[in-house]
């Protein structure tokens, strides 16, 4: 054994760490400076016109999956349908009759984001946008 | 039991803002105790504290009179219709009296009975097997006495396929949307590995409907609460008659007949 | 100690190629089930569970038989067996990564697994069953390692390991246990409904698992210089000669009370399986040649005239694994199943990539066996100064 600490192939392990570090790094590289712009969601005429959400607009810009999550389970697992909002409004909790209700376009106001926020929900799986319904 | 959770850390988070918080949080007090958002039942909401349904079989002489039971069921529910039988999804379905009450069949079953058809669905167990076995709660039971399916929560293990002893349960295969003739908005479609099965239309309790099923009967079905002495049920079946599915097994369905 | 694994022979390299060439069309015919959902299989609403819980159920038993090795040489002091303790105890570790496997691949959820997790629920067997398979795993691999590693260093384990050995010995046996209990707490499903179905399970366990054990022991001597040993390999015969031999009487134990009995929901599902029922009987001949594996092993394997014959016992302990592969692997799912609740004979055949995927982990299995053992034999073959 020897005494000193050393690095055997050093010269090969040097390259094959360079090699990896840069293929780690390869994405952002590659997308340098070609950052998309954030998506604005468009709101729906129905939903310009109702002025205000379940929520107040920033509560549900961060927060609606929470709050989805909560109706869920609320409906299902205890047989409550109604939300009553601080402001004293009801809503029936459901996904695809309240919401998609105001903001008839999934597309232009679900997808867009979560499409560029590479996230996709499985809500669409079960529940269904009325419009393709039809 | 998740809000009361988040009710319960967002307090402790308060609380750990420590006293010099507290005057802020006496002025904020009495505004946000009205704010917080509500969630609460429908106010025509059907309620009961076991629901039952009494199925009278000397109405429904063919499975002609079935149809149009099991149509609506499907159409309202959104039941596919798989041309590989391995494949099927069943919420309600007829069947013969020996597979209906196997082991319950008398040897010399008299003609009407031998040759007609029965109304079959999940029984909604008082002690129900396959709320016991399943490994995420994704079936329980309601305080009504309806057994019902979370197919958010369901990992689609089919331990309570194994367990239910009336084959009642069905499990999506493969994504079943495809194999909806026509789709019906105001009701979820599942999705491929999950469990599904008849939810005595909870969905139409809320908004104070009877079950589909009920109301396309021609009042060869009655449901209400077993629980209540005044019940239609209750009347129907002091009454009359009545046999349930498997009763050594001790589940206690809540379906029964009058045959 | 984990690059012994990464050194071999050519063959030992080509083995392995081979194995993750079945691994990997295992895993592709995987993705397609991912994909388009357990409908590529041969499953059904009336056999909603097959070849997957099956091969679970079966391959729990081989990984609770480590505690036939553990158990005579820490309880009873009996030297010989600890020279392949530790062949038992990574084979129990192979076993149940299987274990694991076979029930990710049967859920029609997979990405919703952690709800176990998440939503604990104790009155489902089911949570039960996944703390006690990955406590044993837990179990198998610490003392495993550790007591390789005491040996390769030449010393004594560490204290703290005994109390873990001690535990693992029951544990093992609550694998099966627990196991049967999914099965057996079910109404409605005659042929599970039985109490001696856990008994049945572990005498069918540890009569597979050392088996196995045993062919694997003499693999072991004839592709290295380490030898198990002849005198480890006789007791594990033992063994196995009385636990095929309570699996066969446990069994006639359950034909007895059936047909005596006479009670038409269990007898359908016997008859199912050895008759047939209503024109239905697609493992009969499969039932039969089960029951004339375990009855030939027997004769055998308790005679000590062709047990003492090593390739007498290698026949023997052939029969053993596929006898009781039959019986669990096979028979029991479909035959719980078949007929239906509702007295309907609907069959089950597993589907090509079905068995596709079970190959591909059984596979995996191997990989791990095959690595684990190459570890476990090279330092045996160190310390003995063979290398």
């Amino acid at each position: 054994m020897p005494n000193k600490k050393q690095m055997y192939d050093k010269g090969k392990v040097v390259i094959g760490l360079c090699i990896l570090v840069a293929l780690m790094t390869f994405p952002f590289w590659y997308n340098l400076g070609k950052a998309a712009p954030a998506p604005e969601p468009k709101l729906s005429e129905k939903a310009k016109a109702a002025k205000e959400c379940v929520m107040p607009k920033a509560y549900m810009t961060s927060g609606h999956m929470q709050l989805l999550n909560e109706w869920r389970d609320t409906v299902v697992r205890d047989a409550k349908r109604i939300y009553t909002n601080p402001s004293g409004k009801k809503f029936n909790m459901s996904l695809s009759n309240t919401c998609l209700d105001c903001h008839v376009e999934k597309a232009e106001f679900c997808d867009k984001c979560h499409n560029y926020a590479s996230v996709t929900p499985y809500c669409w799986d079960c529940h269904i946008d009325p419009k393709e319904a039809k | 039991m998740k809000s009361s959770r988040r009710r319960f850390l967002k307090i402790a988070g308060i609380s750990a803002l420590g006293l010099g918080a507290k005057p802020v949080l006496d002025v904020m007090a009495s505004s946000s105790e009205t704010a917080a958002p509500k969630t609460a039942k429908g106010e025509n909401v059907l309620t009961a504290k076991r629901w039952a349904l009494v199925i009278d079989t000397r109405k429904l002489q063919s499975e002609e009179d079935l149809d149009p039971m099991i149509e609506i069921c499907d159409k309202i529910h959104n039941v596919p219709k798989f041309e590989n039988k391995n494949h099927e999804i069943k919420w309600l379905w007829a069947e013969e009296f020996k597979h209906e009450f196997p082991m319950q069949e008398p040897d010399f079953l008299n003609d009407r009975l031998k040759h007609m058809s029965f109304l079959t669905l999940c029984n909604h167990c008082e002690k129900a097997p396959c709320v016991r076995v399943c490994p995420t709660k994704a079936t329980f039971k309601r305080e009504d006495g309806i057994v019902l399916m979370d197919f958010h929560r369901c990992i689609g293990c089919r331990f309570c396929m194994a367990a239910c002893p009336y084959g009642s349960r069905s499990f999506n295969f493969r994504d079943p949307r495809p194999f909806i003739k026509e789709t019906n908005p105001d009701f979820p479609t599942r999705t491929k590995g999950v469990v599904e099965k008849c939810n005595f239309c909870a969905e139409r309790l809320a908004v104070g409907k009877l079950p589909a099923c009920v109301e396309a009967s021609n009042g060869a079905l009655t449901f209400g609460d077993l629980d209540d002495p005044e019940s239609e049920v209750r009347a129907v079946l002091r009454s009359n008659y009545t046999i349930r599915r498997k009763p050594a097994l001790g589940t206690g369905p809540s379906v029964f007949y009058i045959v | 100690m984990l690059e012994k694994a990464l050194t071999g022979t050519k063959k030992y390299y080509g083995w392995i190629a081979a194995l993750l060439a079945v691994i990997g069309v295992g895993f592709a015919c995987y993705l397609w089930q991912f994909q388009f959902g357990l409908g590529i299989t041969g499953m059904s609403r009336d056999v909603s569970w097959g070849f997957y819980i099956a091969q679970f159920t079966f391959l729990v038993g081989v990984a609770a038989s480590a505690v036939m090795v553990v158990l005579p040489y820490y309880l009873h002091n009996y030297k010989a067996f600890g020279r392949i303790t530790i062949l038992g105890e990574f084979l129990a570790v192979a076993s149940v990564t299987m274990c694991i496997l076979f029930i990710f691949v049967d859920l029609g959820q997979p990405i919703r697994v952690v709800n176990v997790l998440l939503h604990p629920t104790p009155n489902s067997i089911l949570f039960w069953d996944m703390i006690v398979l990955n406590g044993y795993l837990l179990l198998n691999i610490v003392i495993g390692w550790k007591v390789l590693e005491a040996e390769r260093n030449n010393v004594a384990p560490a204290g703290w390991l005994k109390p873990l050995i001690y535990l693992s010995i029951p544990w093992a046996v609550s694998i099966h246990t627990v196991t049967a209990y999914l099965y057996c707490g079910l109404p409605g499903r005659g042929f599970w409904l039985t109490a001696i179905l856990a008994p049945r399970f572990l005498s069918s366990a540890f009569a597979a698992g050392p088996a196995l054990l045993i062919l694997l022991c003499m693999i072991v001597r004839k592709l290295t210089k380490f030898d198990p040993g002849k005198e480890q390999i006789q007791s594990l015969a033992k063994v196995v000669a009385y636990a095929i031999s309570v699996n066969v009487f446990f069994f006639l134990c359950e034909v007895f009370v059936v047909f005596y009995s006479n009670i038409p929901e269990h007898v359908d599902h016997l008859k199912y399986l050895f008759v047939g029922l209503h024109g239905h009987g697609v493992l009969v001949p499969w039932m039969w040649a089960s029951m004339i594996f375990m009855v030939v092993s027997i004769i055998l394997l308790v005679n000590p005239v062709t047990r003492k014959n090593e390739t007498v016992l290698v026949v023997a302990c052939i029969a053993v694994f596929i006898g009781t592969w039959i019986d669990k692997g096979l028979g029991l799912i479909s035959g719980g199943f078949v007929p239906n609740p509702l007295h309907h004979v609907n069959e089950y055949v597993p589907t090509l990539p079905e068995v596709l995927i079970g190959l591909g982990i059984w596979a995996i299995g191997f990989l791990v066996l095959t690595a684990l053992f190459k570890i476990a034999v090279t330092i045996k073959e160190e310390v003995a100064g063979l290398a």
